[in-house]
């Protein structure tokens, strides 16, 4: 233990852009948030291009139900904040808590997908709107889906990356991963409060 | 073995450059086709002399998907790699790993779109792919091919994208400031910067059609509520930055030949970077100008017709740039300046028909003839491609090690020069006298005939043009080493040896100005002053994965791809109907990824004494 808490000490503030693979790592995953930008907002816009395409399905003033989804951008925002703890954590070197702060990130994220699982299968097995509905329908499963896919993939890294903190300890090679993931995951909640706001909201109005 | 794990990035351009030129020559295998089906009208009872309709459609789309997918980008890519490091002073891009997985996607997704002549479902849709002719009513696997093959190739063109920002950013050599950056950099800075925001719209567009023509999905198909114009807004949002994504990079390399060559510096360098960044921020505005027949209404065609012709202003500070640098230089015409100054008119005749497409109440006459052909050739080829040539012979010797002989290089320019104009220059009459495009026949007899006969002997011309530089290529292998400084060039991949050693820069160098080697030559110095002790160097390990990753995407894009079909076998019905294969290629894939993750890659050294070693 001694070694690595003499290692840790020796580790720079800022772990994750202490060495030149870490800051490009860092500035290539903010560029990549970028493309990501251009990828979700063209989802957005088909979305709004069909979101009146319902024919024979149900629309969104039927189907949406904004309790559910309510409680699941309460449950993604605060998983927001918890992956800002563990970054603090990880400046103050305190691995225990980072740990700690990811883990809670990753159950929120579950809890996050569960909800949204559960809200699909209400969709296609009791309200018979599934991908192949509507134009209506295909958008709004691409846009949702591809988010849900983001977060899926997002609880499978932090998990993954959680097992190597565990291995290989804080280091300059694991903490810009750490961070990176953290970017990632921040991403994934701007998205979702437009997801939130533009789906659920306008599409409750009608 | 060793070309197949490589994350050097000199080794993964002259990659680029096989794979590339392997695809450009497929594409112009299409072309001649083409040319030959269009020689000649139909017969007096309406048969075509040479090609079916279905087999023209789908050798025309093949050609520009391949040229523009599979020849032009990989081509550019390959002087990326070979020259940017080079130039901004690093020993190599910011992401070996991912500039290796760049490679290999791109890579794996031509194979997947050309394997589709051998099964026999060729995409016969346009390299637009207009819906609703991309989806399922319409036309066959061959879309599916266009769809997954394209949609590989591009992750390896975004990746690659990144990889040249970040590395522009934080790896330039000590002193060398954004302003005192070689313009070539420059434009792939601007360059990578619009892949970044372009390709995700046609990852997306690629997505729906791929979606809508496997499960059923409804975004283009009209009669379930989709919208077939969709399409065209998001391949049109990525397909105009992509003609620019093109060209800019060809500017660049103008840009250092012909000061190179008039031996004077680069006249109104900040005004140059100021017109790239200008052009790469209005080639996103722009996009409506391919779909002023659709019926946007005259609003948005106005306004989308103003802002094509912005793009003229600074594609127009550009041209005069270029004529001042050439301006009273002692001018040696190299076969690498002969294609650099013959860029200047032709590029400007494709930019001045640019600008007259838009005009919409003008358009609406030449839309979809070949009028629209001949400009975008010009454009394309007497744009991208002579600049590209330009720079394969000017860079080649840092590349190869080897010189390329003048003499084969002047013959292949002026076969290929005079050819492209003979190609070309009466396509645009074709066009105003009325013959539509991507119609595989015409009757005879209607004032076309000679001049499609005179514009397919032109492409004979430029397909003698590209032999010649093939064989120029070839002896070039034995031909005369090539000196670290052949063309006494201005900027920093002229002071190290040719081929560069795989580190690149010994120490690296201290930059004190533009044209940082030109500066220290004309201080008497002939090499650069160094801005570090010589130390050990780091390296990073070679790895296979890249390979094993894009592997696996293209077998998972086989196994989406026929999941629908019925074969004879059932095993193999089993195989691709309960997505097995699909999903065995994903499973690779992730597993490449969770094995480079887990295990990290330390590199290797080289050390002080080696590097003493080779001097
Ligand atoms: C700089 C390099 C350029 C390239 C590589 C390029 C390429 C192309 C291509 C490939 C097309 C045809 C697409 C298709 O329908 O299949 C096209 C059409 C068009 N280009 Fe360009 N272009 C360039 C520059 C310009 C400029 C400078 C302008 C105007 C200032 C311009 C205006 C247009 C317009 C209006 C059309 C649409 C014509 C129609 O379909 O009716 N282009 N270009
Ligand atoms: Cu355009």
């Amino acid at each position: 233990m001694s070694h690595a808490e003499a290692h840790l000490d020796k580790l720079p503030p800022e772990p994750e852009k202490a060495t030149l693979e870490g800051r490009n790592k860092v500035l290539g995953f903010w560029l990549f948030l970028g493309g990501e930008t251009v990828l979700f907002g063209t989802l957005f816009a088909t979305f709004i291009a069909l979101r009146n395409s319902t024919l024979d399905g149900p629309s969104g003033v039927e189907l949406f139900s904004l309790s559910i989804t309510a409680i699941a951008t309460f449950i993604l925002l605060t998983s927001s904040l918890t992956s800002v703890f563990a970054i603090q954590a990880m400046h103050h070197k305190n691995i225990k808590n980072m740990l700690i702060w990811l883990g809670v990130t990753v159950v929120l994220g579950l809890g996050f997908l569960g909800l949204e699982i559960f809200e699909f299968w209400e969709y296609v097995n009791h309200e018979s709107f599934g991908f192949t509905t509507s134009a209506f329908s295909s958008s709004f499963y691409a846009l949702v889906g591809f988010h849900g896919a983001h977060v899926a993939l997002g609880v499978l890294w932090i998990s993954l990356l959680m097992i190597q903190i565990k291995k290989k300890g804080l280091t300059t090679v694991t903490a810009p991963k750490i961070y990176v993931a953290s970017l990632y995951w921040h991403f994934i909640d701007v998205v979702w409060v437009f997801i939130f706001t533009i789906v659920y909201l306008m599409g409750k109005v009608g | 073995m060793d070309w197949l794990t490589t994350v050097d990035h000199k080794k993964i351009g002259i990659l680029y450059f096989a794979a590339g030129g392997f695809f450009f020559i497929v594409g112009g295998i299409e072309a001649l086709l083409i040319r030959l089906q269009l020689m000649f009208p139909m017969g007096a009872n309406g048969e075509s002399w040479f090609l079916t309709g279905q087999t023209y459609n789908e050798i025309m789309t093949m050609h520009g998907t391949t040229m523009i997918f599979l020849a032009a980008m990989p081509l550019i890519f390959g002087l990326m790699n070979a020259v940017v490091p080079l130039q901004i002073g690093a020993r190599d891009v910011a992401f070996p790993f991912l500039n290796s997985l760049g490679f290999w996607t791109f890579f794996f997704g031509g194979v997947l779109l050309n394997i589709s002549w051998f099964t026999g479902t060729v995409p016969d849709i346009g390299w637009t792919a207009y819906a609703p002719l991309s989806g399922s009513e319409f036309s066959g696997t061959g879309s599916d091919y266009y769809a997954i093959g394209l949609q590989i190739a591009g992750i390896g063109t975004l990746v690659g994208g990144i990889n040249f920002l970040v590395t522009i950013i934080n790896m330039r050599a000590p002193g060398m400031t954004f302003m005192r950056m070689p313009l070539f950099t420059w434009t792939v800075f601007i360059t990578s910067g619009i892949i970044l925001f372009a390709f995700p719209a046609l990852a997306v567009g690629l997505i729906y059609i791929t979606f809508d023509r496997l499960f059923d999905a409804n975004f283009f198909v009209t009669a379930t509520g989709g919208n077939a114009v969709l399409w065209e807004h998001i391949f049109w949002i990525f397909g105009h930055p992509e003609v620019y994504i093109l060209i800019l990079p060809a500017f660049g390399a103008i840009s250092e030949i012909l000061p190179t060559f008039a031996r004077k510096r680069l006249f109104g360098y900040s005004s140059m970077v100021f017109a790239t960044a200008l052009i790469g921020f209005l080639s996103f505005m722009v996009w409506a100008h391919h779909m002023f027949t659709v019926g946007m209404g005259d609003i948005a065609n106005a306004l989308f017709g103003v802002a094509t012709m912005l793009i003229a202003i600074p594609t127009g500070i550009k041209v005069f740039n270029w004529l001042f640098t050439i301006w009273g230089g002692k001018i040696q015409f190299t076969t690498a300046m002969l294609y650099a100054t013959s860029f200047i008119p032709t590029f400007v005749m494709g930019g001045v028909t640019g600008v007259m497409l838009a005009i919409p109440p003008a358009d609406f006459q030449f839309h979809d003839s070949y009028f629209v052909v001949a400009h975008f050739h010009y454009v394309i080829v007497g744009g991208i491609v002579l600049s590209l040539l330009a720079a394969v012979y000017y860079w080649w010797p840092k590349m190869f090690g080897r010189m390329l002989n003048e003499t084969l290089g002047k013959w292949s320019f002026w076969l290929f020069f005079s050819g492209f104009h003979l190609t070309f220059f009466i396509q645009h009459f074709l066009g105003l006298w009325g013959m539509p495009r991507r119609v595989f026949t015409y009757l005879p007899n209607q004032g076309w005939d000679t001049a499609n006969f005179v514009s397919t002997i032109g492409a004979f011309f430029m397909a003698a043009g590209v032999i010649v530089i093939l064989l120029n290529v070839i002896i070039s292998i034995k031909g005369p080493k090539a000196p670290a400084d052949p063309w006494d060039g201005r900027t920093l991949e002229w002071s190290i040896a040719s081929p560069s050693p795989e580190y690149n820069f010994k120490q690296l160098p201290l930059v004190r100005g533009l044209d940082a080697f030109w500066l220290e030559k004309m201080d008497g110095k002939k090499e650069m002053t160094p801005a570090e002790p010589l130390g050990p160097i780091h390296m990073p390990s070679a790895s296979i994965l890249p390979f094993f990753m894009s592997l696996g995407l293209f077998i998972a894009g086989f196994g989406f791809m026929y999941r629908g079909y019925e074969f004879d076998s059932a095993f193999i019905n089993n195989l691709f109907g309960n997505n097995i294969i699909a999903i065995c290629g994903l499973a690779i894939t992730l597993v490449c990824m969770f094995l480079r993750s887990v295990y990290d890659d330390h590199g290797y050294h080289i050390e002080v004494e080696e590097l003493q070693k080779e001097g």
